[in-house]
């Protein structure tokens, strides 16, 4: 057996027992009160109080992305004015970005997913987990404190000198606080890597990994490789809002071309490690709701890792009417060709899982499919904006705006939003209204292309991005996707209310209520403080849907030298086995 | 919550299995947390490559501004306090708790000693007025030897760079003299080090970027 | 040429840089539609024809296909290959100025385009160019980054602080084109457009002579003048109504509250250290948002322009 190379174990004894179907003490009654929430190490109530926070931002971001595009209905004026406008869609870029993006799946869901699919009781270091997430809440602090010092209306990319010529206060304060920021993605990123490397249950060796997991892996190592850039970059920045210092400031002899370097050295990465960990939950979903075994599991594993590998070399591509140097330009463009190609391979991957599956159009189904038409197209417009002189035209004009949010929210929010689905049994014991589920999940479908589509048209016909005023020809376009953005405001609207609604009169869900044969689904919903009872000894891989699930139990190791706690559990014996 | 039995020792948190596996976690944390901070900081040497190779006659004239004698004493005890940082490390290995003591006594000691010449290069500069961005207003004989028109821009960099440096110098005191008192309540042993371990990573990356920055903002010829 | 894809591009009137873009553009949109078709239906097909039909429906166990994965790693990246090469020539030929190229020098400052002919004629956001010559717009910013995009020639380049960056095209019919600035410059990026007037060869020299030579007239036209062509006027009205600066009308002699809580009456030498130096005195309600015109204006021209703001009462 594969638990044997675990170094303590010597010979091992492995029985088979189900999760109860009625938990009696979860992780949810195991602690009760506000303190004992805030104080909690648990990496599934962090995960929880990340998911309700990255809710929150979403919202707010979302809302600001109502008011942009009720602005744009008409040109010059509508409702708000120009600065405001500069403003609003500088703090929607950057909440989206830093607030809900970049710690979305990773530090909401895959805090919850990614000690249980290992067969851990926690991740490698609970304490920095709870640091994390208050290292996060102090980047917003000073977020907010900055909107109370006139703002900021730089653009996320905070690109100088005009950043460091303008508004310096407000530039300050969301500078240090996204310095901040970065220190919480770190220390997840530090912790899943830790986790993954160290803490996995006898039986899961790297081949048995569920692929979530190496997406999360992959997304971890980005995150520490590329994250300490962008904090010495800002940090630079607001140094030279602070003392002028003039490392990119022309007006002092600097650069800002090289700003524009360090900038996008962190930010190109930050596109992976914000949809890496959606691939991860595409794999899970597809598997489980076509009863199948993946397609290719190491062209997919393998892909994210060679996708956060070259992923670190296509900076460049954000750059090409900067003044950067034709050789760069060059390297950067064929690069970019590159990274779309395990991309590519993963997409592909997943359609041939679905042959001679069982498909099962539940709702986290439906946003996989979602997920792989919008996907798709992102992918597809990412190619254009690769090719060097097709860029040149397309360069910051609306045509990248849609390319990045059909890669970004038909990305990254349909795979969270098809994970949380899948998840939300397990995270909180109820299920939710399906119906309501796909309605949303449908209007969700409509909604989105009609934002996002025109602005591909309107884009290139050479509509700029970032403009508060614009010539009348583009108003069509731009009424459309405004009627589109409140169809999506709807069916998240939806969304809410039905999840919130399924905590309180929800039918309560089973152990595993989708059959998966994921670690995750063989403890309890919601699952106990210690996620299992025993550390589990994994016999099967995580996509065996070829074996009936009574063969499908889970092991557990009796004289297993570890966890001696848990004497007083019950097992179910069927059948033992000799390591 | 946890019920640890006989065989969790209580040094070992709940969600390890033993303590084998809390050691390597922790030290592989850190070691990923060095790598974190190797990038860190080679944002800010990629800003020096680039703004020597655009301005290299800029970076031989500014290297003669700083004391390359202040500087080299700093670096022997940088490289001091981290042989006395192993060696408090193995004194916690061997379980001589006094010599592990001392040992993170003596390293607090040095890295003070380097704060408070750093202290003063930092105040012989400023009193010259060679200081970081707005604040740039050299007296008029220091203009006439850095008569380069980003010598401004130099500065940036050495004050980001050793400032840094000098914040995670204070970190690292910090953690010492916390790893002290734990010491002396008796929480370490040759059984249970940790921190003592990870500390002394620590230190020893704090010292490694101090030797790459030594020569290549001092010994500039 | 009637391809499928024609509705999203705008009219292409400098066919010698934008053809090359054009083809490209339509060709991966090609592609992508096949493809895109084509895992749309696989997609719609299997979910139909493997419906799960029972809870205990078996599924086979295909772990993987080499021959598969190869394929289709090696198909993309030949396709891929082709348009890194094809976008690839026709960036070159989009960095390759024609020898004989007419060049005209292009200043981006908030929110104005300034452009400058070799003959002394300069004019502000419009462009005038003869028709079928190449013309090689040379770009520089007074500020922060702007970006030159002229969507009808396909080119597009950001102007820098600090150095020069450039790009060209060739007009081949009279008309009008619109430039927008693409890369955000603060309040009135939005605004900040120029348009490129494309005259008869014959009629480009005519135009040329007639507005070559700067400014002439009385001190007061010239100052005028001098307003209209800085893009003074984005900022500060003349017709006293409000804007992002304090009006020129009644400027001259008003007693102004400064945002240091101090008060002066504008003179001669207050405007002129305005101009040179914006941030040193800032009318309180209004930021320093303008660009210092040291080395920009000559003492004359300030004169000119001080003379005419004190007409405007």
């Amino acid at each position: 057996m594969a638990a044997a190379q675990s170094k303590n174990m010597t010979t091992l004894q492995v029985k088979r027992f189900k999760p109860s179907e009625n938990p009696t003490n979860t992780y949810l009654t195991d602690e009760k009160g506000v303190w004992a929430w805030m104080t909690t190490v648990d990496h599934k109530k962090i995960g929880l109080m990340y998911l309700v926070a990255v809710a929150f931002f979403f919202a707010l971001a979302g809302f600001l992305a109502i008011a942009l595009r009720t602005e744009l209905w008409t040109p010059a004026k509508t409702f708000i004015e120009a600065d405001t406008y500069n403003q609003l869609f500088t703090l929607h870029g950057a909440m989206m970005v830093f607030f809900v993006l970049v710690p979305s799946i990773p530090a909401a869901l895959g805090n919850f997913v990614l000690p249980m699919q290992l067969g851990a009781k926690d991740v490698a270091f609970p304490r920095l987990n709870l640091a994390s997430f208050y290292i996060y809440v102090i980047g917003a602090v000073f977020t907010f404190i900055s909107l109370a010092n006139n703002g900021f209306d730089t653009g996320w990319t905070f690109y100088t000198p005009y950043s460091s010529d303008t508004n310096s206060l407000g530039v300050i304060w969301v500078t240090l606080g996204v310095f901040i920021l970065g220190f919480s993605s770190i220390l997840t990123g530090t912790n899943f890597i830790t986790t993954i490397h160290k803490l996995r249950a006898p039986g899961i060796t790297w081949d048995k990994l569920p692929l979530n997991i190496w997406a999360l892996y992959a997304t971890s190592v980005i995150q520490v490789l590329a994250t300490p850039v962008l904090a010495i970059t800002i940090l630079l920045l607001s140094m030279e809002n602070i003392l002028d210092i003039g490392i990119f400031d022309p007006a002092k002899g600097g650069d800002p071309v090289l700003y524009q370097h360090f900038f996008w050295f962190y930010s190109h990465p930050a596109v992976y490690i914000m949809i890496v960990p959606g691939f991860g939950i595409i794999s899970e979903v597809i598997t489980t709701f076509s009863k199948k075994h993946i397609f290719g599991y190491w062209a997919i594993a393998l892909s994210s890792l060679a996708i956060a590998f070259i992923g670190f070399l296509v900076w460049g591509h954000h750059m090409f009417t900067s003044g950067q140097s034709a050789v760069a330009t060059t390297v950067f463009s064929f690069l970019t060709f590159l990274v779309g190609i395990p991309t590519g391979i993963k997409i592909l991957n997943w359609v041939a899982t679905l042959y001679k599956g069982s498909i099962e159009m539940k709702t986290p189904m439906l946003y996989v499919f979602i997920f792989l038409f919008l996907f798709t197209i992102g992918g597809f417009t990412g190619i254009m904006l690769g090719a060097l002189s097709v860029d040149i035209h397309l360069h910051d004009t609306y045509y990248v705006v849609a390319h990045f949010h059909y890669v970004m929210m038909g990305g990254t929010l349909m795979a969270l939003l098809a994970g949380l689905h899948y998840w939300w049994p397990k995270m909180t014991g109820k299920m939710y209204n399906e119906t309501l589920g796909k309605i949303s999940a449908v209007l969700i479908f409509i909604g989105f292309n009609m934002t996002f589509l025109p602005q591909f048209v309107m884009g290139a016909q050479g509509m700029p991005r970032r403009y508060y005023n614009y010539i009348d020809q583009f108003q069509p376009f731009h009424q459309t996707s405004t009627i589109g953005s409140y169809i999506l405001g709807a069916a998240f609207l939806i969304i809410l209310y039905y999840l919130v609604r399924s905590l309180f009169g929800g039918e309560k869900a089973s152990a595993n209520p989708w059959n998966s044969r994921g670690l995750e689904w063989q403890a309890t919903s919601p699952p106990d403080f210690h996620n299992f009872d025993h550390t589990p000894v994994v016999i099967n891989g995580p996509y065996d849907y070829h074996k009936p699930m009574e063969e499908f139990q889970l092991g557990l190791a009796v004289e297993h030298n570890g966890h001696g706690h848990g004497e007083h559990h019950e097992v179910k014996t069927d059948q033992t086995e000799k390591a | 919550m946890a019920n640890h039995s006989a065989s969790h020792p209580a040094h070992v948190q709940h969600h390890f299995v033993d303590s084998d596996q809390q050691f390597e976690s922790a030290k592989m944390g850190m070691w990923v947390f060095l790598v974190n901070e190797i990038l860190f900081f080679g944002g800010l040497f990629c800003a020096y490559i680039v703004f020597r190779a655009w301005y290299p006659e800029l970076f031989t004239q500014a290297a003669l501004e700083l004391n390359k004698l202040w500087g080299g004493v700093n670096t022997i005890v940088l490289i001091g306090s981290s042989l006395t940082v192993a060696m408090a490390i193995r004194s916690a290995q061997k379980n001589q708790i006094k010599g592990l003591r001392i040992n993170l006594l003596i390293t607090i000691a040095l890295a003070c000693v380097f704060m408070v010449i750093k202290y003063f290069e930092y105040e012989h500069k400023l009193h010259l007025g060679i200081a970081p961005g707005s604040f740039w207003n050299p007296t008029p004989e220091i203009l006439e030897e850095l008569s380069h028109p980003k010598a401004n821009i130099f500065f940036g960099i050495y004050y980001m760079m050793t400032g840094v440096h000098g914040l995670h110098v204070l970190v690292g005191i910090g953690l010492m003299i916390w790893l002290y008192i734990r010491a002396g309540k008796g929480h370490f042993s040759s059984e249970y080090y940790t921190p003592v371990e990870i500390t002394g990573l620590y230190w020893h990356l704090v010292d490694l970027i101090w030797i790459f920055l030594f020569p290549l903002l001092y010994l500039i010829e | 040429m009637g391809r499928l894809f024609d509705f999203m591009l705008p009219e292409n009137k400098s066919p010698l840089t934008a053809d090359s873009t054009d083809g490209l553009f339509h060709f991966i949109n090609e592609v992508s539609l096949i493809l895109l078709i084509g895992i749309t239906f696989a997609l719609i097909y299997f979910a139909f024809k493997y419906k799960r039909k029972s809870e205990d429906d078996k599924t086979p166990l295909i772990t993987h296909n080499n021959t598969l994965e190869i394929t289709w790693s090696v198909i993309p990246l030949l396709i891929t290959l082709v348009i890194f090469g094809w976008g690839y020539s026709g960036w070159l030929n989009l960095k390759a100025v024609p020898d004989d190229a007419y060049e005209i020098q292009v200043t981006g400052f908030k929110w104005n385009w300034a452009v400058n002919y070799e003959n002394g004629a300069q004019t502000l956001n419009e462009i005038h160019v003869p028709k079928g010559r190449p013309v090689k717009i040379v770009l520089q910013s007074r500020d922060v980054l702007h970006s030159f995009f002229v969507p009808d020639y396909r080119v597009k380049h950001d102007a820098v602080p600090g150095r020069y960056t450039y790009v060209w095209f060739q007009a081949e019919e009279v008309g009008e084109s619109v430039v927008f600035c693409t890369e955000y410059c603060g309040t009135s990026h939005s605004d900040m457009l120029a348009k490129i007037i494309v005259h008869e060869p014959e009629d480009f020299e005519t135009w040329l002579e007639l507005n070559g030579g700067g400014p002439s007239g009385t001190p007061v036209e010239q100052g005028e003048a001098l307003v209209v062509q800085q893009g003074c006027q984005t900022c500060h009205s003349v017709d006293g109504s409000a804007g992002l600066a304090p009006t020129f009308k009644g400027l001259f002699g008003k007693e102004e509250q400064l945002n240091d809580g101090s008060s002066l009456t504008v003179d001669e030498n207050y405007l002129r250290e305005s101009i040179l130096n914006p941030g040193a005195k800032v009318v309180n309600g209004y930021e320093n948002i303008m660009p210092p015109y040291e080395g920009i204006l000559s003492d004359d021209e300030i004169t000119n322009i001080i003379e005419y703001i004190k007409t405007l009462e």
